[in-house]
């Protein structure tokens, strides 16, 4: 356990960071001043480097380890791209600046857009969405003003049962109603059942391809024929959009709104949690409702567009997380045409290799061959009294990230693998070599799976009892333990 | 209560005909299967509600059920001592950790749900 | 430039293994004819040298405000930061984690946003913090959403004195769920029309939000609004900037019901707008309806205190449609940033930012006074940001003083018609010397002259 850096320091020194004041103190005269003090640190800049770096060495991460988990896409994020996003003409920009100081800034945003269209096959992108959830969300608004402005009041959006749980959390904020869609034996959407749902009330389908369980859908030009012709629009959750650069444009093949996550598809870190970037692309009839402001591209010059009638207007103060686009941009750069589609070739014969590797020792619900990424099942163990929590948190002992497990819902005891393609075969061996050792202590002495893990900095954590009664805080004057 | 005199619906709730009241809880099935229950909402007495009304919402660390009238009438207790503390309904789901009691408006409702025996069967297919 | 580590024998061996004698065939369940034909169209693959020089060309077609002297805000400031934030975000313990979803390996993680969780529930005085939303508008959209549900009613009452990006951003989200936004004026003082409110009081109301400051950098009357929005039965959000709480009443103690507000200032760059940091602190009995992750202290089974993700059933990948939010990925990162700036300038460091960035804008408020022609029509009751009026129009001078190297500010006269097309918006931090000001002085004196 590290103690808090509130018990580090509250009495303690700090260093002095910001210069002294120049100008005359004046008298502030507020009405209401703050009374007594904040309640934060006071540290020398030695313990605090301490402290955070005592954090960081309790993080499991990227450069340490593969992370295998499914819809994730945590492939290697490229440090030149960290390098150059910390270039002071980008992170010193203020957003109110005039278009001629920002004219950097523009183009790489406008040639961003342009190569998220050719990769993706939309007409227009916009930047502005700062996760893929909120990206779904800007396209719920895009379909939700497309059909108000075509006199519609169509109300359902068809859900397919192995969707991530923000695909029907973001269609209820827009006030349609979400319809989930049940996948048939094979793992994918049945054109039977979507052409008895799909009809005049649906505005649209909002489908993720590969889907979660890692399966094209093969369908697909069915699935969009049936719901086009219901005069509805197909929405692309792009999550695993590492499948298909250079293999499919989505755009070419009909779907109408999709977006694309830079933090997976475009190696731009996680950061623990975030930021992200969710940029969403439309096809040519819906972009003129692609949020304001709109970059402009004239004479090779660059202007921002705010004054467009159909917008549907905004979704970010300014240009989303721009400091994101600049990493995403020199991946893309790196990679060209070529470099992209290794990727998705990569990623796509590393999940199959896996799953092959993997299939002896766990239940394979969908076998047969995958795109970028394969659901197992611990199900297999639970006659030795092991669930699926109980192997992801012994690859934790064995020096592993676990994978996604319990997602997608409709897979009992489900292990989520996506190994992305930067990780090479000898790492892949690796991990299936640790999963057949941990299947077969299942068998032998499961006593070890429930004891997992006990080489991690804590091990398993009352979860429940953190739910009953939350700490959100560091108990002080001013903040009460949550008893909610 | 007697097991065995209760009745009980699809959704894992067990109801026991006190001379027209209603006393509901959740069967331990469900309570196993939910794992530990941390919060729990149930609506004020004094309402009135109608049968399979949603009437309530039980969570777990990583799952919500919801909890459904299996009868009509008006709720005229609720167990605040399971609001407080939620593992009572895990550790004794039958007696300390009921939830509800609605005096029924029409007790012949509890015609349409499982008997003691029925139930039995119906979880002895949920294992299957 | 290639990030695959796969070599072509590789490739074949595990082809191989997987039963097929080609990739191709792997691409099975995809019609020949939906398939890309050729190269995707974005030019060949770059050397890190290439890029290095691309990325380099583009950077230095800008001309940054952090570079110049900028008294740009609305939003957005121009801070100092710590040499400690950098280092330790670029520490890849954190920036190429992932989400805390296995506890055991992510304390780092996990107990950093706690802290930063406590820091912002002692810089508001509210019970507790989530982990972050995407950034102020978005954190006041969501509260926004947050009280229509605890209040079951939709009508949200916000002043005029509100950014207008920020108002945009609550009209998207407003249309779902039924929410009727409604706009209190503002006075001639420029804060929040208190009879306007009372009136408006009179109808049901979910919440009535308050920007504190306002967005002409206007202290309101915060508890006497929490007086009038209580006793209407409504909820007390607040829009608030974090450096000014360290100097002014914070909003837990006139009894604020949801408090959210923009981190940017709290050590990271302004970035073209983005990333930023939303923060959401609210009162304990209002956590099960808030968005966003929370991060709670625990016990392991050793009994080891550590930190685990809690309330969980509120979240989209549980509740589905039922969610409080749709939201997953937030700003995790940035919320590190904060807590390192917060932690490394300290209690005194912090109140001393607050302290300058109020004290040089009273120094540049005094200096404008005394200046003829220029206007100051709302007074001195602000934080650190206030509105002047120069003759000749606000885009002109701007223009004007930009030939200088000055960046004089915002003009309001778009978004706020009713100031005229003189006003601008002036924000002061604690990065603004006496020479700086002095220079925008003079160039409102008309004695900037050529550069």
């Amino acid at each position: 356990m590290s103690t808090t850096i509130f018990e580090k320091g509250t009495a303690g020194k700090s260093g002095s960071f910001i210069s002294a004041n120049d100008c005359p103190v004046e008298d502030l005269g507020f009405a209401r001043p703050r009374g007594g003090e904040i309640g934060l640190p006071r540290i020398g800049e030695q313990d605090l480097i301490r402290h955070f770096v005592e954090l960081a060495s309790k993080n499991y991460h990227i450069d340490k380890g593969m992370y295998p988990l499914g819809s994730c896409t945590m492939k290697y994020n490229p440090v030149i791209n960290e390098e150059v996003a910390g270039l002071g003409g980008f992170t010193g920009l203020h957003p109110l600046q005039s278009e001629e100081d920002v004219q950097g800034a523009l183009e790489l945003m406008y040639e961003l857009e342009s190569d998220l269209c050719e990769i993706c096959g939309m007409s227009a992108f916009s930047l502005q969405p700062v996760a893929g959830a909120h990206g779904e969300l800007t396209g719920m608004m895009i379909a939700r003003d497309w059909f108000r402005r075509m006199g519609e009041n169509r109300k359902t959006v068809l859900v397919p049962d192995s969707a991530h749980g923000t695909n029907p959390a973001s269609v209820v904020i827009c006030g349609f109603t979400p319809k989930t869609i049940p996948s048939n034996e094979a793992g994918l959407i049945d054109p039977e059942v979507l052409e008895r749902e799909a009809g005049g009330d649906t505005a649209v389908l909002m489908l993720t391809l590969p889907n979660t369980l890692g399966l094209f859908e093969r369908d697909i030009e069915r699935i969009i024929r049936i719901v086009h012709d219901a005069g509805a629009l197909i929405y692309m959750d792009g999550a695993n959009m590492n499948a298909l650069l250079g293999i499919v444009r989505p755009g070419a093949i009909g779907v109408d709104i999709m977006h694309v996550n830079l933090h997976k598809t475009f190696s731009t870190p996680h950061g623990g949690g975030g930021p992200g970037s969710g940029p969403i692309g439309v096809r040519e009839h819906l972009a003129g409702l692609l949020p304001v402001p709109r970059i402009v591209k004239e004479n090779g010059r660059f202007s921002l567009k705010e004054d467009i009638g159909e917008s549907i207007g905004r979704v970010h103060p300014w240009f989303g997380n721009f400091n994101v686009f600049v990493k995403a941009y020199a991946y893309i750069k790196a990679l060209g045409g070529e470099g992209l589609r290794e990727a998705s070739e990569n990623a796509i014969i590393n999940a199959n290799y896996l799953m092959k590797k993997v299939e002896p020792h766990y239940d394979i619900k969908y076998p047969g061959r995958c795109m970028h990424e394969f659901v197992a099942s611990g199900r297999n163990l639970k006659k030795f009294g092991v669930k699926t929590v109980d192997v992801a948190k012994r690859l934790l002992d064995y020096g592993l990230h676990a994978p996604t497990v319990y997602f997608p819902l409709i897979v009992e005891e489900a292990l989520m693998i996506e190994p992305v393609e930067t990780e090479k075969k000898e790492t892949l061996d690796h991990f299936a070599d640790v999963m057949a050792a941990i299947a077969k202590e299942a068998e032998e002495d499961p006593e070890i799976l429930h004891e997992a893990p006990v080489t991690t900095p804590v091990r398993r954590l009352d979860e429940a009892s953190a739910a009953r009664s939350p700490e959100l805080c560091w108990p002080g004057e001013e903040c009460m333990p949550g008893e909610a | 209560m007697v097991p065995e005199e209760c009745t009980y619906t699809k959704e894992h709730e067990w109801v026991c005909n006190e001379g027209g009241v209603a006393v509901i809880g959740i069967s331990e099935y469900a309570a196993v299967e939910l794992g530990d229950i941390v919060y729990i909402e149930l609506p004020e007495s004094g309402s009135n509600v109608k049968q399979m009304d949603p009437i309530g919402t039980i969570e777990a660390v990583k799952t919500v059920a919801e909890l459904f009238s299996p009868v009509s009438g008006e709720i005229i207790e609720v167990n605040e001592a399971i609001i407080e503390h939620p593992e009572i309904v895990n550790r004794d789901p039958f007696e300390e950790g009921w939830f509800i009691k609605i005096r029924m408006s029409d007790p012949g409702e509890l015609d349409n749900l499982f008997s003691f025996e029925e139930y039995s069967e119906f979880l002895g297919e949920q294992e299957d | 430039m290639s990030y695959v580590q796969n070599t072509d024998s590789d490739r074949l061996e595990m082809l191989k293994e997987t039963g097929v004698s080609s990739f191709e065939e792997l691409l099975e369940p995809i019609d020949v004819k939906l398939r890309v034909d050729g190269v995707l169209d974005i030019g060949p693959s770059m050397s890190e040298a290439e890029i290095v020089s691309r990325l380099g060309a583009l950077a230095s077609a800008n001309s940054p405000a952090s570079e110049m002297v900028s008294f740009l805000g609305g939003g957005i400031y121009d801070r100092f930061i710590p040499a400690t934030v950098r280092y330790v975000l670029s520490r890849s313990e954190f920036y190429t984690s992932y989400t805390p979803y296995q506890a055991e390996v992510s304390q780092g993680t996990l107990q950093a946003i706690y802290e930063y969780q406590t820091m912002i529930a002692r810089l508001t005085a509210m019970d507790a913090a989530n982990a972050s939303m995407y950034d102020a508008s978005t954190a006041l959209a969501e509260a926004m959403l947050m009280a229509a549900t605890i209040k079951r009613t939709g009508r949200i009452i916000v002043p005029a004195a509100l950014s207008r990006r920020v108002r945009a951003v609550l009209d998207s989200y407003a249309v779902g769920k039924d929410v009727v936004i409604d706009e209190v004026p503002f006075g001639d003082d420029g804060t929040i029309d208190r009879g306007r409110l009372a009136e408006m009081l009179s109808g049901k109301a979910a919440a009535v939000v308050l920007a504190q400051p306002n967005y002409f950098g206007l202290i309101e009357d915060a508890r006497a609004v929490s007086g009038m929005a209580h006793e209407a039965g409504a909820l007390l959000v607040i829009l608030a900037d974090p450096v000014s709480l360290a100097l002014i009443e914070p909003p837990g103690e006139y009894d604020a019901d949801i408090v959210v507000g923009e981190g940017q200032s709290l050590g990271i760059a302004q970035n073209f707008g983005g990333p930023l940091l939303g923060f959401l602190a609210a009162k304990t009995p209002y956590l099960r309806k808030c968005p966003g992750r929370l991060i709670s202290a625990a016990v392991d089974v050793d009994g080891n205190r550590g930190y685990t993700m809690t309330l969980q059933t509120r979240e989209q990948h549980i509740r589905r449609e039922k969610a409080t939010s749709n939201i997953c990925t937030n700003e995790g990162l940035v919320a590190l940033a904060a807590s390192v700036y917060l932690a490394t300038l300290g209690e005194d460091g912090f109140r001393e930012v607050a302290l300058q960035s109020a004290s040089k804008a009273r120094t540049l408020y005094r200096m404008l006074a005394e200046t003829g022609g220029i206007g100051l029509p709302f007074g001195d009751n602000f934080f650190q940001e206030f509105v002047m009026t120069v003759p000749g129009g606000a885009d002109a001078f701007v223009a004007k003083a930009r030939e200088r190297g000055v960046l004089a500010g915002i003009p309001l006269g778009k978004d706020f018609p009713s100031l005229g097309a003189d006003a601008i918006l002036v924000a002061v931090t604690e990065k603004r010397t006496r020479k700086d000001l002095e220079l925008l002085r003079d160039l409102a004196a008309g004695k900037g002259g050529a550069a």
